[in-house]
């Protein structure tokens, strides 16, 4: 506290021509007197060392959930997915609730990076990069699945996109919410990549220039020429603010535009206008604890607890706590819009979804977003890693039941009794999100092992007025 | 002065005519087949890059392809065109459908010269066009890998002149030895057959020709031996009866002539064209049948009050006759009501018992005898044939074929190892007797045993008549050459008799000799056999009255005092074995179609189970969830048989129903697998087959629990009245708009109909609007249209284990609600099915939707809007997304999640799709689809299709009836009504009373009271309507 009086009060007058006047109060975004160069050695000791025991531990167990996940993959394209536990009546279960989750995991990178940038939260230099990661990880996740799902994926994957082709009069139906869903997640996939790597690119050229031989060559050319000009930076801060500008309103519409997957149907259960905001405010909710469950991991494993301090954890627990709430107010809206529509069919879709035989799903949902959340609100939780950690994960296991609910409760029992069907998944079920765990791990620890995990160019701006010491060379 | 020659092409260009004009400048000024580069307005001619390039890259592409290579396909074509077919044209042929006593006159079509469908014949009185499940399913037992190649001698392949030889020369040693033979058959309905056995009868003197059926009847004929001295089992007419009381017989799916009697109730159940009466049924029994499903009131009654309940009824309606009452004491729910409607109905009214105990029919011919029903509703002059079984006879040769009295035996397609209780001795017996014979045409368990087999023709590949009703006769021809190394049975016994006449020959002569004097219409025989086969029937009995009234003079106190002996409950459980709903008495068992058509009312496919009334179950603490259930060991005279159990509403108490025909030991991959053989467990009552076991039956639950495969797990409709809509007859007749439900949705100004809002424009339909009405009276279960769908549009067999996951693939399945007695509200207890349930019975296929959910979300636009109101379904064009499925309110779109066909290693059942021989019942006209592709009913696209280029090659309009949909043509009650909804004077229309709307989002409006659209709140606006379900009952609920 002292010490970020003296850097407030030091500089006051001189720094507010670059930054931002940081209050007392706040605490220290960096702490341990990290100077210019530590930040710079500690970021790149990883990238430059051995892999570590942990990380080699951590890829082969990624690798295994990869290739066994890969085997049950390869059945279901093999065979059909017939393999999974679908029926007649539950034609989208875990596909379709996996695709949603991971969609919605990536949400917090955006949220990170572009609505906190455009915000000018400074908290968010030391996390943007690995949220931003996890993003790009999760939506290739998440693609994977409408992929997989579909009946004839070799002909679904290009089916589906509006080339021109030479079947005659063949376009794709632009009436149809999947065909939005390409748009979106494609659109969201592109920016959210090139918004990523052009926040790498002065990285890339700080390891470029502490590198040789090979390691040189490769990160030269992931720099793309970087020299660190005046002009350059000026560019680079410019892209990052028109990238921003463009992505925070995916942040909104990736998430809208999926939930209208449901939305515009005819099922009760799914025939809901609430679900745009309750769906992008799910998303975040989920992608936070994502990035929580993420980080905590790689600031252990990367001794970068002074990057990545109690603070910035506090602060997203408090979005978990928010969103958690508005995604509790969500669900309580649509049981009271159940009884007030006066629709019998919508009226038993949702006394269904809590007694009927999926109750457990349910209450699963609600006991992990509703209830557990709500322990945040105790600062001694939310400031504790290993309870944080452990709420992140249960947050994580009740968004993907969340999802769940919606899909599987909604359809298993819908307008005619004699169709109503029970959905239980098959071993094929479980390998095919095995191995979009897999997928992601081997991606996100690849990531952690070869790219600089915290943006080290925006960890320096933030240092002078944040940092408990400054030490002025 | 110039003059230069000039020489003319023609004498066009002489007189310079405008068309030569025209094309003078042209390369080819005659005739090119490219359209070369016609612009519109323009005519100049030549290439144009664009032309040329499109032409370069057509051939390229073209060459290119043609370099791949491609799997080569053999298709051989006709050498020389046969005159009567022309490749892609449907060919029809009158034939009749015999199995054993099982009947039906029908129109086999036929694609180049493979028979492909069989449908209804309407020309004949007895079936009236109707067919049932099995008959729908047999075309493809022809194309069954399963049947015999060839004749076997000691279960080697022969040939026939060997096996001939060898026969005659072992029945000769017998002759000489002066041995006994017999000639086991089951029902034979054709008179040449019987000729036949007359002609072998003839030459080998010492032959029994015995007669047993797998379900008898026998002592039908036997009470009326007693009651008027005549054998014979009456024909009955339910169209003429208002009242109808039917103690457990099963005449809509079993009992003797189930789709004549089928097609004679329809009628009295037909509240169309502003008819507002309808018969009453009662139904008394203890499993809950198809027949009891359909009964205004039914009361669930055990076997051994069987007898008791006729013994009520007879002393209720005597007491109303004044006559003397027999002493019985039992009070059973519902007889006096049927009693007193009885009594109202006398000479409109009909009593029948499918009981075989003689003395209850006896009683039963007294109270139709005392209601005046003879002459009128039963008529003993015109006896039915279609059940001739002799359960004495029978007796008798099995414990004769044991102690070796028979030197010879020969099987005529009958199984007795299997259907008859006493297989086991028959089988002992077979190994004592010298020459042991089968006419099987597949391997079963008695052709199995014998030294030869000579295996018959598949119906739809011989000769035959049949004659199921005294004085009407009908002709079975083949509609394609034997496939194997068959003969026909009749032909057999011919050449046994040594007489080697064709057997086509010997049909005819017999036709002649018989028949023919029978008319006067035609004078040569030639003509006659000519119209006959044409029309497939032959009626020389219709029309004939009945001689007079028949004098009923049995027995009634010796009835009533052998009833009060056999009927008193000893036990604290009795099972009622019934015919099997799909395979029957199990000859049909190795068929894919049948196995995996669910039973009416339980929905199981693929088994037979122990049906166990509610309470029951609770006492066991026996639960259903899904497809898992408990399993039970239900031990009958000492044998235990373990079965799964089946929770049936409406199930007597204390009672368990198992069905015959499952357990089948051999014949076929399909069959051998499926349930338990429960013929062992067949009683006897006074030398008569008796279904029902009330002595020495145990009941314990088993350890074991398994699962059973069920396309339907959910039992009741939970009080939707969107979904189905009905009412009692009572309130009908006050007001026609009885149970209707008129759905409102809110708007801005009130409640308004929710037709009145719609985001969409709506459809043109300016040609044809197609549209089904679906009589949900009238629709009896029966399931015919479900087999007749998945024959017509090649669906797939997919096994039991794919039903169990709730992926059946039938395109047209009919739902079962039983109703509830749980309180609106309640869900828990609404799910419960009420202990003796009303049941409903509704047909769901395709609603082919004006605003259709799963066109919008298609990403592919795979499903479409069709001009004519159709929704396509373009196979090719689907990724397999499902959403359409899972968007579809009424859930009737299916997925074919493997790859079903030319995947025997997956799906070994799927007889039609996977091998080279079943393949050929798949219509040529409908794509057998791939994996990963969505599917659905199409209203018969192709028939359409068909109709429309039939009236285009007329050169006509298309009228109403060019067309009729699978479902609709199979009906045997005519619940299913398939037209154009845009022609004012086609058959729907006018049920419907169709109208143009001023309501610009909706085509037409139906103005009939009872028709009406499921799930009309939704707006999604279907082309399939239904009309109310109604009940003849004095007033609603289950026990009412």
């Amino acid at each position: 506290m002292e010490v970020s009086s003296f850097n407030t009060n030091s500089g006051s007058g001189h720094e507010t021509v670059h930054h931002q006047v940081v209050a007392p109060v706040r605490e220290p975004l960096v702490t341990g007197g990290k100077t210019v160069r530590d930040v710079t050695e500690d970021v790149c000791r990883r990238v430059e060392g051995k892999p570590t025991k942990g990380w080699m531990m951590g890829m082969a167990l990624a690798l295994t959930a990869f290739i066994a996940g890969g085997y049950a993959v390869y059945r279901v394209l093999w065979d059909g997915i017939g393999l999974w536990g679908l029926n007649k009546t539950v034609g989208w279960a875990w596909d379709i609730t996996n695709f949603v989750w991971w969609v919605g995991i990536g949400h917090a990178g955006t949220l990170i990076s572009a609505v906190l940038l455009l915000f000018r939260q400074k908290w968010r230099t030391s996390i943007n990069r690995a949220a931003e990661a996890m993003t790009i990880f999760a939506v290739i996740c998440a693609a994977l699945f409408p992929v997989l799902h579909m009946g004839r994926p070799w002909l679904g994957a290009y089916w589906a996109l509006p080339l021109p082709n030479t079947f005659g009069s063949l376009w794709v139906n632009f009436n149809s919410p999947l065909l939005w869903d390409v748009f979106a997640i494609s659109t969201y996939f592109s920016v959210s990549l090139v918004f990523w790597y052009i926040g790498l690119i002065p990285d890339f050229a700080t390891i470029r220039d502490r590198a040789s031989g090979f390691r040189k060559k490769f990160y030269g050319a992931l720099s793309l020429g970087w020299t660190g000009s005046a002009k350059a930076w000026m560019h680079y801060e410019s892209v990052s603010l028109i990238l921003a500008g463009m992505a925070t309103p995916l942040v909104l519409s990736v998430h809208t535009i999926v939930s209208f997957d449901f939305a515009t149907s005819v099922i009760p259960g799914w025939h809901t206008t609430i679900f745009p905001p309750y769906f992008v405010a799910g998303a975040i909710f989920s992608g936070f604890a994502m990035v929580l469950t993420l980080m905590l991991i790689t600031r252990k494993a990367f001794k970068l607890e002074d990057y990545i301090t109690i603070t910035h954890i506090e602060l997203m627990n408090i979005v978990i706590i928010i969103t958690g709430s508005i995604v509790g107010i969500a669900y309580i809206t649509e049981f009271f819009i159940a009884w007030y529509s006066g629709v019998p069919a919508e009226q038993y879709a949702f006394i269904n979804r809590a007694t009927g035989p999926y109750w457990w799903a349910y209450w699963t949902m609600m006991t992990c977003n509703v209830i557990s959340p709500q322990l945040f609100w105790i600062k001694k939780i939310r400031r504790n890693i290993y309870a944080t950690f452990a709420l992140s994960i249960v947050v994580n296991i009740g968004m993907w039941f969340e999802r769940f609910v919606i899909i599987v409760t909604s359809i298993h029992r819908d307008y005619i009794p004699s169709s109503w069907a029970y959905f239980s998944p098959t071993i094929y079920d479980v390998g095919v999100y095995l191995f979009s765990f897999g997928l992601f791990f081997s991606c996100f620890l690849a990531f952690a092992k070869f790219f600089p995990v915290v943006n080290m160019a925006e960890v320096k701006s933030v240092l002078k007025s944040t940092s408990g010491t400054i030490k002025e060379d | 002065m110039k003059n230069k020659k000039q020489y003319w092409k023609g004498l066009e260009e002489l007189n310079r005519e405008p068309e030569f004009e025209q094309h003078a400048h042209s390369e080819f000024p005659e005739y090119l087949p490219v359209n070369l580069n016609k612009r519109e307005g323009g005519n100049d001619s030549g290439t144009s890059r664009r032309d040329f390039l499109k032409m370069m890259g057509f051939g390229i592409s073209a060459a290119t392809l043609a370099a791949c290579e491609a799997p080569v396909r053999k298709a051989i074509p006709y050498l020389n065109k046969p005159v009567e077919i022309d490749p892609g044209v449907a060919n029809f042929y009158a034939s009749s459908y015999i199995n054993g006593g099982d009947y039906a006159s029908v129109v086999v079509k036929t694609r180049e010269g493979r028979p492909i469908k069989i449908e209804g014949n309407k020309e004949s009185s007895i079936t009236m066009g109707g067919t049932s499940a099995q008959q729908q399913a047999s075309v493809l037992s022809l194309y069954d890998q399963q049947r015999y190649d060839a004749p076997r001698i000691a279960g080697k392949k022969a040939e026939w002149q060997q096996l001939d030889e060898e026969v005659l020369g072992a029945l000769k040693r017998i002759a000489a030895e002066g041995g006994r033979l017999a000639v086991v058959s089951k029902t034979v309905l054709s008179p040449s057959m019987r000729a036949a056995v007359a002609a072998f009868q003839a030459k080998n003197f010492n032959t029994d020709h015995i007669i047993y059926d797998a379900v008898s009847v026998s002592a039908i004929p036997a009470a009326n031996e007693k009651s008027f001295g005549r054998a014979v089992i009456p024909s009955y007419d339910f169209s003429k009866a208002d009242v109808i009381v039917s103690f457990d017989a099963d005449f809509m799916n079993n009992w003797i002539s189930p789709v004549q009697f089928s097609a004679q109730y329809a009628k009295t159940r037909k509240l169309i064209d502003g008819n507002k009466e309808m018969s009453r049924h009662y139904q008394f029994e203890s499993n809950l049948s198809l027949t009891g499903g359909n009964a205004d009131y039914r009361s669930p009654i055990k076997p051994s009050e069987q007898g008791l309940a006729v013994a009520q009824l007879y002393n209720e309606l005597a007491r109303l006759a004044g006559e003397q009452s027999l002493a019985a004491k039992t009070n059973i729910e519902h007889v006096s009501r049927a009693a007193k409607d009885l009594w109202l109905a006398r000479g409109k009214s009909l009593v029948v018992s499918g009981s075989n105990d003689v003395n209850v029919q006896i009683l039963v011919n007294a109270i139709n005898s005392m209601l005046d029903n003879y002459g009128r509703t039963i008529n003993l002059d015109v006896p039915l044939k279609t059940r001739q079984g002799d359960d004495k006879a029978m007796a008798g040769f099995a414990a004769g074929l044991k102690s070796g009295k028979y030197a010879g035996v020969i099987f005529l397609g009958a199984n007795p190892v299997y259907d008859y209780v006493k297989g086991a001795d028959i089988a002992k017996g077979i190994k004592k007797t010298k020459l042991t014979v089968s006419t099987s045409d597949r391997r079963d368990e008695t052709s199995e045993l014998v030294n030869y087999v000579a295996p018959d023709h598949h119906f739809l590949e011989q000769w035959n008549d049949a004659e199921p009703v005294e004085g009407f006769f009908s002709l079975a021809q083949p509609t394609i050459s034997p496939i194997f190394n068959t003969r026909q049975a009749g032909e057999s016994l011919l050449a046994w008799a040594e007489n080697n006449i064709s057997y086509y020959d010997f049909v005819k002569s017999c036709w002649k000799k018989n028949l023919f004097p029978m008319q006067s219409s035609q004078l040569l025989f030639d003509s006659f056999w000519d119209e006959s086969l044409y029309s497939g029937v032959f009626e020389p009995g219709k029309g004939k009255t009945s001689a007079g009234k028949a004098v009923f003079a049995g027995d009634v106190n010796e009835a009533a005092s052998g009833i009060a002996k056999t009927y008193k409950t000893t036990g604290e459980y009795e099972v009622a074995l019934y015919a099997g709903f799909a395979v029957g008495d199990g000859s049909q068992a190795n068929n894919p179609f049948l196995q995996e058509l669910p039973d009416p009312i339980s929905k199981v496919t693929w088994d037979n189970y122990a049906a166990v009334s509610v309470e029951d179950a609770h006492k066991f603490g026996f639960s259903m969830k899904e497809e898992n259930t408990n399993m039970v060991n239900v031990t009958i005279s000492g044998k235990t048989y373990e079965l799964p159990v089946v929770i049936q509403p409406g199930q007597a108490k204390g009672t368990v129903g198992i069905a015959l025909g499952y357990g089948r030991r051999s014949g076929g991959k399909v069959a051998e697998k499926v349930g338990l053989d429960l013929y062992p467990a067949v009683g006897s009552l006074e030398g008569y087959q008796n279904l029902s076991v009330t002595k020495g039956v145990k009941v314990e639950p088993s350890e074991k629990s398994c699962r059973i495969a069920r396309t339907q797990t959910h039992q009741t409709v939970m009080g939707r009245t969107n979904v189905v809509q009905e009412a009692t007859l009572s309130e009908y007749q006050k007001d026609p708009f009885a149970g209707r439900e008129f759905p409102h949705i809110s708007g801005m100004d009130g409640t308004l109909s929710p037709t009145t809002v719609s985001l969409w424009k709506g459809h043109k339909y300016e040609d044809h609007h197609w549209g089904l009405a679906i009589d949900l009276t009238a629709c009896n279960g029966c399931s015919s249209c479900v087999v007749s769908c998945n024959v017509e549009n090649n669906i797939p067999a997919v096994g039991k284990e794919e039903v169990m996951k709730r992926r059946e693939m039938t395109w047209l399945r009919i739902d079962r609600y039983y109703s509830s007695d749980g309180k609106a509200g309640d869900f828990e207890a609404m799910e419960q099915a009420a202990a003796n349930p009303e049941v409903t019975f509704m047909p769901m296929m395709c609603q082919q939707c004006n605003n259709a959910p799963c066109e919008t979300v298609c990403p592919v636009a795979a499903t479409t809007h069709s001009t004519e109101g159709l929704n396509q379904m373009t196979y090719n064009r689907c990724i397999g997304t499902r959403y359409c499925a899972n968007n579809c309110p009424y859930k009737v779109r299916r997925f074919n999640w493997f790859k079903y066909f030319d995947n025997n290693d997956s799906f070994p059942d799927n007889l039609s799709q996977n091998n080279e021989l079943g393949k050929m019942v798949l219509n040529p006209d409908v794509t057998v689809r791939s994996r990963g592709v969505m599917e659905k009913c199409s209203f018969c696209v192709q028939r359409i299709q068909a109709g429309k280029l039939e009236a285009r090659k007329d050169g006509r309009k298309m009228n109403d009836g060019d067309v009729d949909v699978a479902c609709a043509a199979s009906c045997s009650a005519g619940a299913l009504v398939f037209g154009d909804m845009n022609n004012p004077e086609s058959r729907i229309s006018k049920m419907l009373k169709l109208k143009k709307s001023d309501n610009v989002n909706v085509k037409v409006e139906a103005k009939e009271p009872r028709a009406y659209h499921s799930l009309e709140e939704i707006n999604v606006q279907p082309n399939v309507y239904y009309l109310t379900k109604i009940r003849n009952k004095d007033s609603k609920g289950s026990n009412a």
